[in-house]
């Protein structure tokens, strides 16, 4: 069981620089412990201490969100690849109108 | 009667087409939104025109004011327009890694343009941001990202529009930004009838868009509401400039390349429905046509050489 993982670049210190790294699990949650176990910290990147996904990261299987699969729970097939991006919205643009309205 | 008294009067109301080439059976249809055909060619002039008669009403615009607006372009263009006939002035503040068209338009309909670095991503342009509206208290920021008359429009216009025109309307698709076209025309959508997918299509960049964005440090617009989505997808250049040409190639339709972005989702949930042998009548939206596009290269030679050429550039 093979799931092809896409790391953002901002947590590629987790993946020593590794753009694409390898993993198992039948659901996300199980295949973020997997990750985490070959790559340590970096669920602590994806996950709340509640332990539901932190809101800002985006993670999709095969291009799909994951928080309409299930979010944790979501199932998981050899061959699937699952991307995980930061929560960017209008390109990168959308925070720095936000933050300058909070000045 | 196609008559009207000014430009701002003929926002909306915009043809759905079928794509009978493209859709996958007689049972399981395609229709398109041409929003294109609006005032400034885009989607956003309904949201333009929403924002500023809405600030105007509580007094925030008066007259000879400045709007300030962080866009990366059809919005601006938009604006732009609207603030002209209305008697205000725009700056603009964006990337300067957007299309020439786009920064020519602008200049064209007279509005001001304050670039932020392409280089250092959303850091860059969080700074350039949060100076000039420290230096210009004065500024009206409409900011569509959190502006509920942005969704308003769409509850109020896109919404009925669609449903008027496609009473049997099972599933809506619409690119993901400022997600005011999603929120209040899937609300309305799904106030009419819960039964109705709405589904989101997001573009997904190349890795300079992303930039070294701490995950802290993330931004979901204060409009986005999940619940009123039914899924979520993120397209990939090469899929997005894939079906772009895909439909111009085969429809004669000639759309920006989010709207390729969203055709791609929009096909998938088509051939889903006839998977389960359901009808369907999938409508999705074009937010704008190619035109603005041109000079990225995206249009021409192999869809390797168009990806590359993309990267790095906010094609939607």
């Amino acid at each position: 069981m093979a799931i092809d993982v896409r790391i953002p670049t901002i947590l590629r210190s987790f993946t020593g620089g590794s753009k694409a790294v390898s993993g198992s699990g039948e659901t996300l949650a199980e295949l973020l412990d997997d990750l985490d176990a070959r790559h340590p910290g970096v669920k602590g990147r994806l996950i709340t201490p509640e332990g539901g996904l932190h809101r800002f990261v985006n993670i999709y299987v095969n291009d799909e969100d994951v928080r309409f699969l299930g979010s944790l729970d979501a199932k998981l097939n050899d061959g699937d690849t699952v991307t995980i991006l930061p929560a960017v919205a209008g390109g990168a643009f959308g925070i720095a109108a936000a933050l300058a309205l909070r000045g | 009667m196609a008559r009207y008294e000014s430009l701002l009067d003929l926002c909306g109301d915009t043809p759905l087409v079928g794509l009978p080439r493209l859709s996958p059976s007689a049972d399981v249809r395609i229709w398109a939104k041409l929003e294109d055909r609006n005032p400034t060619g885009s989607v956003k002039d309904r949201a333009a025109t929403y924002m500023v008669r809405a600030a105007e009403a509580d007094g925030r615009l008066r007259p000879g004011a400045t709007i300030l607006e962080p866009t990366s372009g059809n919005t601006g263009i938009a604006l732009a327009m609207v603030a002209k006939l209305q008697g205000y002035r725009l700056v603009c503040v964006m990337p300067e890694n957007v299309s020439t068209e786009r920064i020519q338009l602008l200049r064209m309909y007279g509005a001001e343009i304050i670039f932020s670095p392409a280089a250092g991503g959303s850091n860059q342009a969080v700074a350039t941001a949060k100076q000039i509206a420290a230096e210009h208290p004065d500024w009206v920021m409409l900011y569509q990202y959190g502006n509920e008359a942005n969704a308003r429009a769409h509850y109020e216009t896109t919404g009925p529009e669609l449903l008027r025109d496609l009473p049997t309307i099972t599933h809506f698709v619409a690119g993901l930004g400022t997600t005011g076209t999603l929120m209040g025309t899937g609300r309305y959508l799904r106030e009419k009838n819960p039964d109705i997918q709405v589904i989101a299509a997001e573009p997904r960049y190349g890795e300079l868009v992303y930039g070294l964005r701490n995950i802290d440090e993330g931004y979901v617009p204060e409009l986005y509401d999940a619940s009123v989505l039914s899924r979520r997808f993120s397209v990939g250049t090469r899929d997005a400039v894939l079906r772009t040409r895909q439909l111009v190639e085969v429809e004669g339709l000639f759309v920006g390349f989010s709207t390729g972005a969203v055709f791609h989702a929009a096909l998938a949930a088509a051939h889903e429905a006839v998977k389960a042998g359901r009808k369907a009548d999938v409508a999705f939206l074009v937010a704008d046509a190619g035109w603005k596009y041109l000079s990225t290269g995206g249009y021409t030679g192999t869809l390797a050489d168009a990806e590359s050429s993309l990267e790095g550039q906010l094609w939607a």
